[in-house]
């Protein structure tokens, strides 16, 4: 395998990563306020992904740099060219990120419903929106020949967003990540959340197979295998499941159309393709050899992060 | 507006808006590196077996001290983490040139950034935070150390990206596409430009986080300090201000003479120079347009620029009319001057706003010497005490002066002397997707600042008393609440 291909399997791992990571921490976003009942259920929701979002949220920077580094072309035709998208992304996930973080220290009862509020809100529309995108690249973009998506105004970069592949993929990309956030949160709680997240779990399940019936029939072998798991209680099962169906989902959007990694939609020569968006040799080794030393220490200790906050996180009030 | 023109003023906005954080992320994380250190070695030294030493069995004054500093850290850094995410999509939102002809540099450093410091400071922040009862002391020190050592490892990479953009080396161009092309790795993390621009930019972040301490102590001293821990807190922020004032200045003539040396014209930006002269002035003060050719008035020290800049005080300084006689000569015709009052006042408010919380610092250690307080009745006590808010503030407007000052002075390059910010701009974008842009920045940053800033007034009105009070009866149960 020659570098380049290397790295595209590094880059779709690391946006891999980053789909199933956040994707549950989206999940519960929206479900900490959804079956929460008061401030201590929400809570105790937020609570199972308080210590690792960061984590999380640090694939998204992995993924980014990698393709920026070892595709520039790709990285700018990409962010160019799904500008306002991009744009929105950010704003959303800054919003929420402080939402996070700042819900414990405002001191009171409010400021956390504000702070559950956006959580919530900005956990699901981030997840449409990364669920339009992929939608987006499951197509392709107007690249011309400068590699840059042609069009003008504010429908330039905003248009593939309501599109019917983008508005499929927003609907999917919110029904997986409830998915996930609900067996997440069945895996990680006690008391009263935990018999909701199942039940919330079976609820999405119905839509998300619809959807899944629609595009990619072949798909709903994994719903049947998580909506299994889910009945039968195997909590832990049931969360990898749904976690494994969002991995083979993205690696199939990313990997589609080897060895192009972006088509264009006007004409197939405009297309980027693995080798035509590398980047030199030189950088390329320099990322191997970054990568190789540093991101299996960065997996062994975000596991030792999920080891110590593996206790489940109880949801009910306890007297002091 | 062109694209260009809101590309640049977004980008300025943005880069601004996110430096406000990441100097007191990077200096909060050391300082409660530190003061947990003192605390754990108070629990150590009092041979005391329980970890969660609440009084008793330790320094409590540490300990509480720790906390502030922490949840200081832990508004910051959330703020920091999602403005910072927004710089790495950047270069290729907006700057989707530059991203195809420098990513070969420039998208490598970005993604080690990433790899080797940001996982660190993001996963360990998390486990510092929420482990306090789950991890050994010892390790919960170390969890606290390892986020700070990953903010300066951040630092170091990104701004060996930047002096890229200052100071081009370890490339090559493509002779066919006009590409760069990445040499050694080593040769780009040893820029001349990286290894003075470090260690000034640290110092200036110590200085801002300092700031926050002194101010936030000498507001508490105030109210009542029986045992001595904000006394303590505001002498650990002036210490901290007055030696990283220090270190600045020192650093930051390194960092002058590097630059004359690399990109003669921003100096002579700086100084208004325009005629190449022996044994230059430095200008301390200036009347009129500095930009305007001819004379202004203005209150020079004699032969203060050449020293400054080459070490000699009778060295010829270059003018900005040779510089432009010698670009154009080199590069073609063109204007190669940059903005000369943005360059010219940026560089003396940079100066002017960290001497002057250096001098607050140092002032604050005098007065707080001994068992002293600072003290009502003496006048510039009062105007400090009234105006405490301002002392964090002017580190900061400083190291805004000193990023508008290396960034704008360095054009019309974005690359020095290889590629023009003209031609960096995402060649698709359109204007009106720049203001819908850059509006929704100025809302979303808008709100997180006003919010920001409740929080950081919250903790220092509230946080770090005795007794503890009973965590919210209102927050969620146990297993999982952050114990600081």
């Amino acid at each position: 395998m020659d570098l380049p291909t290397l790295w595209f399997a590094l880059a779709i791992t690391c946006w891999v990563l980053f789909f199933v990571l956040e994707g549950f921490d989206f999940g519960v976003g929206v479900l900490a306020s959804a079956l929460g009942r008061d401030d201590h259920e929400r809570g105790a929701g937020v609570s199972t992904i308080g210590p690792v979002w960061d984590g999380n949220e640090v694939w998204l920077v992995a993924a980014v740099g990698v393709t920026f580094a070892a595709f520039p072309d790709w990285y700018a035709a990409l962010m160019s060219g799904l500008y306002l998208p991009f744009v929105l992304i950010l704003l959303v996930l800054a919003a929420r990120g402080v939402a996070l973080e700042f819900r414990g220290k405002g001191g009171t009862e409010a400021f956390r419903r504000w702070c559950d509020g956006v959580l919530a809100a900005s956990s699901l529309l981030v997840a449409a929106l990364w669920g339009a995108v992929l939608g987006v690249l499951a197509t392709g973009l107007a690249l011309g020949a400068d590699g840059e998506v042609v069009g003008g105004g504010l429908s330039r970069s905003l248009a593939p967003l309501v599109s019917g592949p983008a508005l499929l993929g927003a609907a999917l990309g919110v029904g997986a990540a409830l998915l996930q956030g609900a067996t997440f949160l069945g895996l990680r709680t006690t008391g009263p959340l935990r018999p909701r997240a199942r039940t919330a779990a079976l609820v999405t399940l119905v839509p998300v197979a619809v959807l899944v019936a629609l595009v990619a029939p072949v798909g709903l072998v994994a719903v049947a295998v998580v909506g299994a798991l889910v009945a039968l209680r195997r909590e832990v099962l049931a969360f990898a499941a749904a976690s494994v169906a969002v991995a083979l989902g993205v690696v199939a959007v990313l990997a589609a159309h080897l060895p192009v990694v972006l088509p264009s939609t006007l004409d197939p020569a405009f297309s980027l393709t693995v080798a035509g968006a590398a980047a030199s040799p030189g950088a390329l080794e320099l990322i191997t050899i970054a990568a190789v030393v540093v991101l299996p220490g960065v997996v062994a200790y975000q596991a030792f992060s999920y080891w110590v906050f593996r206790r489940r996180v109880a949801s009910e009030r306890v007297a002091s | 507006m062109t694209a260009l023109e809101l590309s640049r003023l977004q980008f300025a906005v943005v880069t601004v808006y996110h430096y406000l954080f990441v100097p007191l992320s990077i200096s909060l994380a050391t300082l409660t590196a530190l003061l947990q250190t003192l605390a754990y070695r108070s629990t150590k030294r009092r041979g005391a077996a329980a970890p969660e030493a609440d009084g008793g069995t330790g320094d409590v004054r540490w300990q509480r001290l720790t906390l502030v500093a922490g949840k200081l850290l832990m508004i910051t850094f959330a703020v920091g983490i999602v403005t910072g995410l927004v710089q790495e999509f950047q270069f290729g939102l907006s700057w989707s040139a530059f991203a195809r002809f420098y990513g070969d540099v420039f998208g490598p450093t970005l993604a080690i950034e990433g790899m080797l410091a940001f996982f660190l400071e993001a996963t360990f922040l998390g486990l510092w935070w929420f482990g306090a009862d789950r991890l050994r002391p010892a390790l919960h020190l170390a969890t606290i150390w390892i986020v700070a050592i990953g903010t300066l490892i951040s630092a170091y990479v990104i701004l060996a990206a930047n002096a890229f953009m200052q100071n081009p080396v370890a490339y090559t161009l493509d002779p066919g596409t006009g590409r760069a092309r990445l040499g050694s790795f080593a040769d780009l993390l040893t820029n001349q430009v990286v290894l003075a621009a470090f260690p000034h930019t640290i110092a200036g972040a110590f200085a801002g986080g300092g700031a926050l301490l002194l101010a936030i102590g000498a507001y508490r001293m105030r109210r009542g300090d029986p045992d001595g821990r904000w006394r303590l807190f505001t002498r650990v922020g002036a210490w901290t201000t007055a030696a990283a004032g220090a270190a600045v200045a020192l650093t930051g003539d390194l960092l002058g003479k590097v630059m004359t040396e690399v990109q003669p014209m921003k100096m002579a930006a700086a100084e208004a120079l325009y005629a190449t002269q022996a044994g230059a002035p430095f200008s301390l003060f200036a009347v009129g347009a500095p930009g305007a050719k001819g004379p202004f008035f203005s209150l020079d020290v004699p032969w203060l620029l050449s020293f400054l800049a080459t070490g000699d005080p009778t060295a010829t300084v270059q003018g900005i009319d040779d510089l432009q006689a010698q670009y154009t000569a080199q590069f073609g015709p063109g204007d190669y001057v940059p903005v000369v009052p943005m360059a010219y006042w940026s560089f003396r408010f940079m100066i002017g706003f960290g001497v002057l919380a250096t001098v607050v610092a140092a002032w604050v250690l005098w007065r707080t010497r001994r068992d002293r307080a600072l003290d009502d009745a003496h006048v510039v006590d009062r105007w400090l005490l009234r105006l405490l808010w301002t002392v964090p503030v002017m580190p900061a407007l400083a190291a805004t002066a000193g990023w508008l000052f290396t960034e704008t002075a360095r054009q019309p390059w974005l690359v020095f002397g290889l590629f023009r910010t003209a031609d960096g701009v995402s060649p698709g974008l359109t204007p009106i997707e720049l203001a819908a842009s850059l509006a929704g920045f100025a809302l979303v940053y808008g709100v997180l600042a006003v919010v920001w800033v409740r929080l950081v007034l919250r903790v220092a009105r509230t946080a770090g008393s005795d007794p503890v009070p009973v965590p919210d009866d209102s927050e969620p149960e146990r297993p999982l609440v952050p114990s600081y």
